[in-house]
């Protein structure tokens, strides 16, 4: 999809190229462009595995270690879900990434009267510990990493994950898990949140902080740019929001007592790959650059590996078009492509038909095969950073981070990020860009095939995901069970235990533990989180 | 004389939080002249009844991109009646495949507006469809 802003002369030639974030492109470029932005090659780039890791953090980059392969996979009950993960297993996916239903990610039980006709829809419904159980029955989770797509209660999932792996007989320190646990983002865009700022925020420091022992193999929160940029942010503000949210969580933790070390080196990122290609590939490598001198710079960080930024480049899911969707086969190919260039740990596509549904078997496993591809079959992991030099790249780079710099510099005058989420300045911001890039496309100013160029009239219907109305039903079913069969006496105990905790503003992760071993359901601990923090008061458009 | 401005009620019906489409047309709407009220996120059907009784708005939009469309639009309906407030033109936008429209149209929605409408016809749909009620 166009993005940038072309201005062409009257035979058409292109005279100038704007980039989203602000920067020009010019027509070519050489030596005198990198000393026009100060390049250095010890400063600015370094050998790959070497501050500030421009290049890549690992110096032999995918030589040792292919990307992870994570598709967004969850729907209907725990059952076909676990069906789905394992159809992606056998088909060669290294991690899983679990999509959770909105009456889940909302701390709803499947009978509560809101989530009737949610159950299931748009990812799998969670109530109990008895649905982790069937989820990730017969994977080997001290294998497999699990991406658990949940925010406002991430401390409540990973909880579960915790004790169903237990349950399975696994350690708690073999196993991997990685909620997303990124509250902030959610207030900007995505809007999966519930308790206000400052509860929400203390959730996120509680999952880290729990972490550090007892699940040191988990990486408790994955900060996203992802959804701030597919609300309408620019790649330069998705960069700068990011890393001003992972300092805020940072800070929660570090008021705690803990030394930066004990912790950081856990932090994920989750950012997003559409747009210019250039733009991409120079955002991720001026990232992992920024990231790691934040580190070094504001925090203090000494141990090296503390300071990778380790990232689930991709999705794309803006940049997806419902008209002739299977373009979105070969758009997610160029994603793809703008991941690995840009050095990325983990990948993940959208489907082609995610656009608009839950991904079909055949299309999830088109993405998977994608990913594949580019890594098998082109030369992706034959050298690390091949663009490093390029005279366009390590300009573009170094552009990209001063933009980051700026947008950032801009949020820290107004008093930081996490007053403007609450007060709704950056919501504001980027749906104001979203509403004039929406009129770009509908001008025909941001060019995008199948929709205002290239068109092919009316599009052809596309097969949906079928939302099997029974779902509800038998999940419904289910948990009357579990809350009929568990013990009582042991489920009024940890509610109380959590209760009370909660109030004293102690961390809230052994209690929940001991909630989800005795089959409490999401729903009432949730309730409790509702009942002591309040609701977070949404700020207005205008 | 100016005519008064058409005030909508843009409105984000469930649990579903991706609201880039909502504001975006708001936006849209407001640049056109409208009065837009946005009720935020996680509005029960009651509570979107309730907003557009209060503000009297002319227009009650619900932007829905989960697939609940059609039992969320079938609970409004029913409840607008109750309300005594199903006079009010209602119209959806979101991922609405268009199957689905013969059957919203049927429930009583009086335009669907799927994901890539232009503006200019959301615009045009409500202020013809106004004067026209």
């Amino acid at each position: 999809m166009g993005v940038a802003k072309y201005t062409k002369n009257e035979k058409g030639q292109i005279t100038d190229v704007e980039l989203q974030s602000g920067i020009h492109v010019k027509t070519f470029y050489g030596p005198e462009d990198l000393e026009r932005v100060g390049f250095s090659y010890e400063k600015d780039l370094a050998d790959p595995g070497q501050y500030p890791f421009t290049r890549a953090i690992h110096p032999q980059g995918y030589r040792s270690r292919a990307w992870t392969t994570r598709q967004y996979t969850g729907f209907g009950t725990p059952y076909e879900t676990n069906e789905r993960f394992k159809l992606m297993i056998a088909n060669g996916q290294t991690g899983l990434n679990v999509a959770f239903d909105l009456p889940t990610q909302m701390g709803y039980d499947s009978d509560d009267p809101i989530a009737e006709g949610e159950v299931g829809r748009v990812g799998m419904a969670v109530d109990s510990l008895r649905d982790f159980e069937v989820a990730f029955r017969d994977i080997n989770l001290a294998e497999i990493g699990t991406g658990l797509t949940i925010n406002a209660v991430a401390s409540i999932m990973l909880a579960m994950y915790q004790a169903a792996a237990e349950k399975y007989g696994y350690d708690p320190k073999v196993i991997s898990a990685t909620p997303q646990n990124d509250i902030l983002k959610e207030m900007i865009g995505r809007g999966a949140w519930i308790f206000p700022v400052e509860p929400a925020v203390k959730l996120v420091g509680d999952v880290i902080e729990y972490s550090i022992k007892a699940l040191p193999k988990t990486n408790p929160v994955s900060v996203c740019g992802y959804h701030i940029r597919e609300s309408g942010a620019t790649p330069a503000q998705e960069i700068a929001f990011a890393f001003l949210i992972a300092n805020a969580y940072i800070d929660n933790v570090l008021a705690r007592g803990y030394d930066i070390d004990e912790f950081v080196g856990r932090f994920s990122f989750n950012l997003n790959v559409f747009g210019n290609l250039w733009e991409q590939i120079a955002k991720f490598r001026a990232a992992r650059k920024l990231w790691a001198r934040n580190l070094k710079e504001k925090y203090n960080v000494k141990k090296t590996s503390n300071m990778f930024l380790r990232g689930l480049f991709g999705g794309g899911g803006f940049g997806l078009t419902k008209a002739q969707p299977q373009n979105n086969i070969m758009r997610g190919a160029y994603y793809a492509l703008a991941a690995a260039l840009g050095g990325a740990q983990t990948i993940a596509l959208c489907s082609y038909d995610e656009a608009y549904t839950i991904p079909t078997p055949e299309s999830a496993v088109i993405s998977l095969r994608t990913l594949q591809l580019l890594m098998d079959e082109v030369g992706m992991r034959d050298t690390v950073d091949p663009l490093a030099g390029s005279y366009f790249i390590e300009t573009l780079t170094k552009e990209m981070e001063a933009k980051i710099e700026e947008e950032s510099e801009k949020i820290e005058k107004m008093g930081g990020i996490i007053p403007a989420v609450a007060t709704g300045y950056i919501q504001r911001l980027v749906s104001r860009q979203a509403y004039e890039f929406e009129k770009g496309v509908q001008s025909g100013e941001f060019l995008k095939v199948g929709v205002n160029i290239y068109t092919e009239g009316e599009s052809k219907e596309v097969e949906l995901h079928r939302y099997n109305v029974k779902t509800a039903e038998k999940q419904i079913r289910e948990l009357k069970r579990v809350k009929r069969e568990r013990n009582q006496r042991d489920v009024k105990r940890t509610l109380e235990a959590l209760e009370k905790a909660t109030k004293a503003g102690e961390n809230v992760m052994p209690f929940l533990v001991d909630c989800c071993r005795a089959y409490a359901t999401v729903g009432e601990m949730t309730k409790i989180f509702r009942d002591v923090f309040g609701e977070f008061e949404e700020p207005g458009l205008v | 004389m100016k005519a008064k401005a058409i005030k909508v009620l843009i409105a984000k019906p469930g649990l579903d939080g991706h609201d880039r489409g909502a504001k975006v047309v708001a936006h849209a709407l407001m640049e056109a002249g409208m009065e837009v009220i946005y009720t935020g996120l996680h509005k029960t059907v009651d509570d979107i009844i309730r907003i557009a009784l209060q503000e009297d708005v002319d227009v009650v939009g619900l932007s829905i991109m989960s697939g609940a469309h059609v039992p969320i639009a079938r609970k409004y309906m029913q409840k607008a009646r109750d309300a005594g407030i199903d006079d009010k033109m209602v119209v959806i936008g979101g991922v609405i495949p268009a199957k689905d429209i013969p059957q919203l149209k049927k429930i009583g929605i009086s335009g669907v507006f799927p994901g890539g409408t232009p503006f200019l016809d959301i615009v045009r749909f409500i202020r013809d469809n106004l004067t026209h009620a």
